[in-house]
């Protein structure tokens, strides 16, 4: 199974729950194809939900990084949310744990954008 | 379920083609054989994902989707080690040189982890140039930690 990606909408916060994996190919372009869509539109909050994220890889990580760099260049924000321990562990072995904004809760999540 | 303390013994080779799907055959080979060794599923994950970010390397950046090159797939298991080997058609790369993937300037980078995440998750890698050309890699995880 590859990627599965729905968004809603939360006042003005955009989750995008994202469900399976986030690998190079179909998985890591279509989350790519989407955070592009949401900043060409000009959604400035965006809430990634990895709850259902079964699997991701070096390319998937790359994908989380490319849109955090390009949301956040155009003045907006994203965040994670129900990170696993397998998503966990690959963001904190490349350090990257530290560089987003990493939530438990979906309430608190949306409370925390600016 | 394996026993690591006994592990089975067993021997996989493939030629695999230089697409995605071969990233995911030679995962599945790989995980079967390191299941019934008796790899635990943490070791799995790792072993998996490690596979998964060679056999990209191999498909991806050394054979560059060429279907006219292949790639040359195995795994095998011993009473001591789990070792995998895959080797591609490429023109060579220098796995000695490679930027550090955690130093500030490259963090933000949106590739270049792969590598990193091999050596991370295994416990033994190392590359070597093939003659006339291509490179082969060979990771190993022991059956019981260092």
């Amino acid at each position: 199974m590859s990627v599965k990606l729905s968004t809603r909408q939360v006042g003005d916060v955009a989750v995008i729950d994202v469900a399976g994996r986030i690998t190079l190919g179909e998985g890591s372009s279509a989350l790519r194809e989407n955070l592009r869509d949401m900043v060409s539109k000009n959604q400035k909050k965006i809430l990634l939900n990895l709850g259902e994220v079964s699997y991701i890889d070096s390319s998937g990580i790359g994908e989380l990084v490319s849109g955090f760099t390009t949301v956040t260049n155009s003045g907006g924000q994203l965040k994670l949310l129900n990170l696993n321990k397998r998503v966990k562990d690959l963001l904190q072995i490349t350090k990257l744990y530290t560089v987003f904004d990493v939530h438990e809760d979906e309430a608190g999540a949306i409370r925390s954008f600016a | 379920m394996g026993d690591l303390s006994r592990p089975r013994p067993e021997s996989v080779e493939r030629s695999l083609d230089s697409t995605l799907e071969s990233v995911d055959q030679a995962e599945d080979l790989a995980l079967g054989v390191a299941r019934r060794a008796g790899f635990d599923e943490e070791d799995l994950i790792k072993i998996g994902l490690a596979v998964r970010e060679s056999m990209v390397n191999a498909v991806v950046h050394g054979n560059r989707y060429n279907t006219n090159k292949k790639v040359r797939f195995s795994v095998s298991m011993n009473a001591s080690r789990l070792t995998v080997r895959i080797a591609d058609e490429g023109e060579g790369f220098d796995y000695a040189h490679l930027p550090d993937p955690l130093t500030p300037e490259n963090l933000l980078r949106t590739s270049g982890r792969g590598i990193f995440l091999i050596r991370s998750f295994m416990d033994d890698f190392h590359a070597r140039r093939l003659e006339p050309g291509g490179t082969e890699v060979t990771l190993v995880k022991f059956a019981v930690s260092k």
